[in-house]
């Protein structure tokens, strides 16, 4: 199953990460794709961002390309903000807690190609790109495995131009 | 009258190894008798980004190396330090902890006093090392991972006036030169490219800059500029090299502008400082460097830059901070522990995350 959903900005970026945020949950993983620029930081920054001001905290979401992996306590659980484009080879995810942070966090891995066989069957595939219209971009969330029935609700929760296939 | 006092440093936190020792006195400028840094930038710039040393394992088999070589090149043994301090945090979990536990063996073994040094308290107080500033001054703290105005009070008294909501410049130099296909590290290619180039040609936003404060973003930039090169790609299958050089310039100016017009809001913010100092590996950008000295003399203060190699990661900075705590009377409880997080202001709110302040609200 899969959903394309054409977002004309940032604003419109945070309403879906709101509206996606209350079926998320530890163990739920989203790898998000897309070419330097489309926005993948800008996505995950907005669902940790509405997270926090669901819970009234206020932190850095920085960019984690330097730090390679930000995690955030939350009501709703840890949150595991990883970036994994600087990574050269899979040994390397097990220093940063991978696979177990599957398990106990809700993922937002940029970069998601150098998880190699760590990548777990279950996960919502995010795919960014911006479009040559200003301000424009294209998410297509196509999910794997069970328990992502939600994702086809978006449409009537986000307001947004959607196709799903 | 403070003792001249000998400290080593030990910095692990991202991805290089290092150790140095500092010897001197708050006030002067310290001398430092070695800088040993090992890092993997030259090695791995085919992978278009550093490879880093995310391995405890990696940093934990060169630290003892790194530190053997430090005393050896200052001509000391462990017993004529005064002090041994530690990049306790921020950082990578892995290589700080590597770095404290190899700091506290040391400590144990020589009965030597331990100092938990904040990284960025590293990099804010390099000034004092290199040029003796006094305090209060202003810091701005530019480099990859890090942007943001400090107003430097005391060895552990720091205001933040500002800082990036997203990407510091330094990634946004690095994904530029990604983007026009220029190698790694960014900095000095789109440097490079953008001195033949047109900076008007293409019109890229200044974020926030229309806001007030300090606060500053930098990935809507990398956006805007993917979305001009896919706009000069499209019809001509290619990128002309006089396309790419001026796209560089644009981009480096955009960068420039927002970093000085911010800088002027910090300094009449600041109150009145000593100086204005810039640390990081950003200000190696002759660019920025000039606007920002145009800066400082326009607000009637020196801009004060410490040499490239104490800008970026180093041991002689962690040194120099554990050397002023130390000579404030300062010694770590030796149960402390590595912090992944560790703001240097806690009394500010962060600047990055905060509800109202998304990236382009």
């Amino acid at each position: 199953m899969h959903s394309r959903l054409v977002l004309a900005s940032e604003v419109e970026t945070r309403h879906l990460a709101k509206a996606m945020l209350p079926h998320l949950k530890p163990g739920d993983c989203l790898l998000l794709e897309g070419p330097v620029g489309a926005g993948k930081s800008a996505f995950a920054r907005a669902l940790i961002q509405q997270q926090m001001a669901q819970d009234g905290t206020v932190e850095d979401v920085p960019s984690p390309t330097f730090t390679l992996v930000q995690n955030y306590e939350t009501s709703r659980g840890p949150f595991c903000h990883a970036d994994l484009y600087r990574l050269s080879d899979s040994t390397e995810l097990i220093e940063l807690d991978f696979p177990d942070v599957f398990e106990s966090a809700i993922c937002l891995i940029e970069w998601p190609a150098r998880l190699g066989s760590l990548k777990p069957e279950r996960h919502l595939l995010v795919t960014l790109d911006i479009r040559a219209e200003p301000e424009m971009r294209n998410i297509t969330l196509r999910t794997f495995g069970q328990g992502w029935e939600w994702v086809q609700e978006l449409e009537a929760a986000t307001q947004f131009p959607t196709n799903v296939a | 009258m403070t003792d001249i006092l000998t400290v080593l440093g030990i910095e692990s936190s991202c991805d290089d190894t290092a150790a140095g020792v500092v010897r001197g006195q708050p006030g002067r400028v310290g001398e430092i008798l070695s800088n040993v840094v090992w890092d993997q930038s030259q090695l791995h710039g085919a992978f278009g980004g550093v490879v880093p040393e995310i391995a405890a394992r990696a940093h934990a088999e060169k630290l003892d190396l790194a530190v053997e070589a430090a005393l050896r090149e200052a001509g000391l043994g462990l017993a004529d330090v005064d002090a041994i301090a530690v990049t306790a945090g921020p950082g990578l979990i892995g290589g700080v902890l590597s770095g404290v536990m190899c700091a506290k063996g040391l400590a144990a073994g020589t009965g030597k006093p331990l100092l938990a040094v904040n990284h960025l308290a590293g990099h804010a107080l390099t000034p004092r090392l290199t040029d003796a500033v006094a305090f209060p001054y202003l810091l701005l703290l530019v480099s990859g991972g890090h942007c943001q105005f400090l107003r430097v009070e005391d060895w552990d008294r720091f205001t933040r006036l500002g800082g990036t909501i997203d990407d510091a410049p330094g990634e946004a130099f690095d994904k530029t030169a990604k983007l026009l296909g220029l190698g790694y590290p960014g900095g000095p290619l789109v440097e490079a490219e953008a001195v033949s180039g047109d900076p008007a040609r293409f019109s890229l936003p200044r974020p926030l800059l229309d806001r007030d404060g300090c606060d500053m973003s930098f990935s809507g930039l990398k956006t805007a500029l993917k979305r001009q090169r896919d706009a000069l790609v499209t019809p001509e299958g290619g990128l002309h090299r006089a396309d790419r050089a001026d796209l560089c310039a644009g981009f480096q100016r955009a960068v420039v502008e927002v970093l000085a017009e911010k800088s002027r809001r910090a300094l009449a913010a600041a109150g009145p400082v000593s100086a204005f100092a810039v640390a990081g590996g950003v200000a190696a950008n002759g660019s920025i460097r000039a606007a920002l000295e145009d800066i400082a003399g326009a607000a009637g203060t020196t801009l004060v830059s410490p040499p490239l190699k104490l800008c970026t990661d180093n041991g002689a900075m962690i040194a120099w901070a554990g050397l002023e705590a130390l000579a404030a009377g300062h010694v770590s409880d030796p149960g402390f522990v590595a912090r992944p997080r560790w703001p240097l202001d806690h009394r500010a709110a962060p600047m990055i995350g905060s509800g109202k302040k998304g990236a382009k609200a």
